[in-house]
């Protein structure tokens, strides 16, 4: 099967994926315990009051038709209206994607080096005393929740020695990037050990390879055979490990967006869903699963071009 | 969300503890006179992207006090949570209390526009629109508008439905906030407030400048910027870390630890809210009367505050509004486990399983209910602590279930009985449903004999006291933090007028 076509059954397939995940989004928003109406009413849940709300958001339409109206819209990029609010969903949508992406791709700019350094590292000193204190590091960062690393960063780099900014409330993150330092640190900490672990395997089992082996009887120089030959199969297991990593950074990770007041999708999020915003939920549904099929996607052709030979599974 | 608040916030607490040790105590006194200039920056919890400026609209605290920043109403709470005259310069009403004449105060919007009579009755008139579900409705529904006019520029007269002694209350009500007359545009609010706007980004800051030519004089900070940080452990590390001046809504916990340090200030404000469970008096187990007094007596509430509020707040009486306007000084009521033994006894509950409905909703209700529920054990009662939904709790538990957590911020005692209490109250969580308790109210605020009044509320609280389906446990204090050299910080109980009020503010 040639690439092209490859990427065209998969970008089909992707798109059915999406239209399933809105729809079961949609309905089990609808199953949560209350509406828009009853959490906007919040502790004066006065029934005629619901009532009144519920006309005013239109929520007395039936599901169906609510949801149908808003399918249609969809082609035409239109995700609807907050419920509570009423802005644009794609307003929130591009208000919370920035801070995302920006700290998404910086994360993903540092991952990939340090990660593949350590790897790579490690597998060439097998065993050695440089292998087990690398595996050990990693290991111990990797087995720190987020939310525990981030206090005791904040603790003590924000608020003790007063070296950096301790969240980045009301901030620009592009303006004042200090303040992206202790969230990427603590993004960091967990996906270098389970990257790095992979390529070090990866590397490790590619050394002991039959090809390797080969092109080292051919007289080919060892750099060469390390990085030319042996990591890129090395790195084609890693591939697929980054893309989950990667899709779980665009996420937003709510746990770090709110310990460190980062306005992204995660807090979108969680804030649409407290307040029952269902055209808001709907419209980051639509984002996160794009993002996933993509990701996957793409990943899945990276690796295709790593390693051809490797079965791809459709 | 995966985050376990009571871990984490243990965890902040303990390093705080740690981090203060090390720092002496030569804590500074905010500094006592009052300066002009500056920014503060204030972190409040929001609502995200969902916020709105239109101060109809407002719901949440950071809603509220973006709204008394740059809008004002014809009156607000003072401390005693009584109407103090705002935009109104005086009310007098006729002799049958039907119709109101409201002087204004000689006040401009942001755009230099005066504030007229005509706007005060376009205000009203948006929040009554039966089309739409503004919060303040309520509490507005008792004006006859059509019969209510301009008599000049600078004086409205509202004729109400019936006779009404608190009109006042209506007029100081949650979001009942004067606009331009033919606003609906708040994207650039403009208002008649301290502070006028500056700009906007939905669910990370509003900034706001000062108004010159504010009625009650220009505020002291030349710049406010409201800014979001919807975890309390935030809101308190941008403090410490120097990112705002000032941190809304913090924990006892985190009260506690910082009280002695130099890096912050604690600002307590008692009173502020009510911390309770609601008894549905309207069906079985509480429809006994003797088994709502068991309950009553089986509460400890010394150790329920020290607990649940960590010490911030004071024991309630099953009165709502202690310290309020019209409060009912009734003897303090103490546990009595024996005579709760013989009143669950005598209504024939004993072996009794009733279930407790709380959530998340408000801090601390789950805390609650759990030591609720311990100091319940060997009285022949037995509690057990459901965890219902928090988003919609309050709705919940005002038609299912029979024992329900309860918290309420600070408002009238005439309101708190209009809503909760009457057969036609909308959020009326206890069924309390009582034609001569009905008739009580109605003596109250259709007299103009304030003698008269006052005894008519003593008598409802009595009433309430005795056999009401409210325990009303303790009373929170609201914690706020700010920089050491923040001065004339209000503790004022919070959602009255002096709450959160930054144009009394000064950076030293």
């Amino acid at each position: 099967m040639s690439l092209a076509s490859y990427a065209a059954r998969r970008a089909t397939l992707g798109l059915m994926q999406v239209l399933a995940v809105v729809t079961l989004v949609f309905f089990l928003v609808e199953a949560l315990p209350g509406d828009a109406a009853v959490a906007l009413a919040g502790d004066s849940p006065d029934p005629a009051r619901i009532a009144q709300i519920r006309a005013a958001m239109g929520l007395d339409r039936p599901a169906l038709e609510r949801f149908a109206d808003w399918l249609t819209g969809l082609p035409r990029l239109d995700f609807g209206e907050s419920l509570v609010s009423g802005r644009p969903v794609a307003q929130f949508l591009s208000a919370g994607i920035g801070p995302t992406v920006v700290l998404a791709v910086l994360t993903l700019l540092l991952l990939l080096p340090i990660s593949v350094l350590v790897g790579v590292l490690a597998a060439l000193r097998e065993g050695s005393l440089l292998d087990r204190a690398l595996t050990s590091v990693s290991v111990a960062l990797h087995s720190i929740p987020e939310f525990a690393l981030a206090v005791v960063l904040i603790a003590v780099f924000g608020v003790q020695l007063g070296w950096l900014p301790p969240t980045a409330v009301g901030a620009d993150v592009l303006a004042e990037p200090a303040v992206l330092v202790l969230p990427l640190v603590v993004l960091l900490a967990r996906p270098i050990c389970s990257i790095s672990r992979l390529v070090r395997a990866g590397m490790v089992d590619a050394l002991a390879s039959d090809y390797v082996r080969h092109a080292r009887r051919l007289g080919i120089g060892e750099t060469w055979v390390r990085f030319a030959h042996a990591l890129p199969n090395a790195l084609a297991p890693a591939v697929q490990q980054v893309a989950r990593t990667t899709d779980w950074l665009l996420g937003g990770v709510i746990v770090v967006e709110a310990v460190f007041v980062i306005p992204g999708l995660g807090t979108v999020l969680v804030d649409a869903v407290a307040a029952r915003d269902l055209p808001v939920v709907q419209g980051l549904a639509v984002v996160f699963a794009v993002t996933t099929v993509a990701v996957n996607l793409l990943a899945d052709l990276v690796g295709f071009r790593l390693a051809p030979r490797a079965e791809v599974v459709v | 969300m995966s985050l376990n608040r009571r871990g984490f916030l243990g965890l902040t607490s303990g390093l705080a503890v740690v981090t203060l040790a090390g720092c002496g105590s030569n804590a500074t006194s905010a500094s006592s006179t009052p300066r002009t200039g500056g920014r503060l920056r204030a972190a409040f919890a929001g609502g995200g992207a969902k916020e709105v400026l239109d101060p109809h609209l407002a719901n949440l605290f950071v809603e509220a006090a973006r709204s008394k920043a740059m809008f004002d109403k014809l009156a607000d709470l003072g401390g005693d949570v009584s109407p103090q005259p705002r935009l109104a310069e005086k009310w007098e009403p006729n002799a049958d209390l039907t119709r109101w004449r409201i002087t204004l105060r000689e006040a401009v919007f942001h755009d230099g526009r005066p504030v007229r009579a005509q706007d005060v009755l376009a205000s009203y008139a948006r929040i009554l629109d039966p089309n739409r579900a503004f919060r303040a409705k309520s509490s507005l529904a008792l004006i006859d508008l059509p019969n209510s006019r301009a008599v000049d520029d600078r004086t409205v007269e509202f004729a109400l439905k019936r006779p009404f002694a608190e009109f006042p209350n209506a007029l100081a009500a949650f979001g009942a906030y004067i606009v331009p007359e033919g606003a609906e545009d708040f994207t650039k609010p403009i208002g008649s407030g301290a502070f006028s706007f500056v700009s906007f980004e939905p669910g990370r800051s509003v900034l706001l400048k000062r108004n010159p030519a504010y009625w009650e004089g220009a505020p002291l900070l030349d710049e406010l910027e409201f800014v979001i940080a919807n975890e309390e452990s935030a809101r308190t590390n941008a403090l410490l870390g120097g990112q705002v001046e000032y941190a809304h809504d913090l924990t006892p916990t985190t009260a506690r630890s910082h009280a002695s340090g130099d890096r912050m200030t604690i600002h307590r404000s008692p009173n502020s809210a009510v911390q309770a469970f609601a008894m549905k008096v309207d069906r079985p187990p509480f429809d006994n009367r003797d088994l709502r007094e068991a309950l009553f007596l089986l509460a400890d509430r010394p150790q329920l505050v020290e607990s649940v509020l960590a010490g911030s707040g004071q024991v309630g009486n099953d009165l709502f509004g202690k310290g309020y306007q019209h409060y009912a000084d009734l003897p303090q009521r103490q546990r009595d486990l024996d005579r709760a033994k013989f009143l669950i006894r005598k209504a024939g509950a004993e072996g009794l399983v009733v279930k407790l409905d709380t959530s998340t909703a408000a801090a601390g209700m789950v805390e609650a209910a759990t030591v609720f529920a311990d100091q319940a054990k060997g009285s022949g009662l037995t509690i057990e602590v459901v965890q219902g939904n928090k988003d919609s709790y309050w709705a919940d538990t005002l038609k299912n279930g029979s024992l329900s957590s309860f918290r309420s911020g600070a408002m009238p005692i005439e309101t708190h009985v209009a809503q909760r209490l009457l057969s036609g109250s909308g959020t009326n969580v206890t069924k309390w449903a009582r034609p001569e308790f009905d008739a009580l109210y109605e003596k109250a605020v259709s007299t103009s004999d304030a003698t008269a009044r006052t005894r008519a509320y003593q008598e409802m609280q009595r009433v309430l006291h005795t056999e009401g389906g409210y325990l009303m446990w303790g009373f929170a204090d609201w914690i706020v933090g700010a920089k050491p050299n923040v001065g004339g910080i209000s503790t004022a109980p919070a959602n009255t007028l002096d709450w959160a009020r930054f144009d009394k503010v000064w950076l030293g």
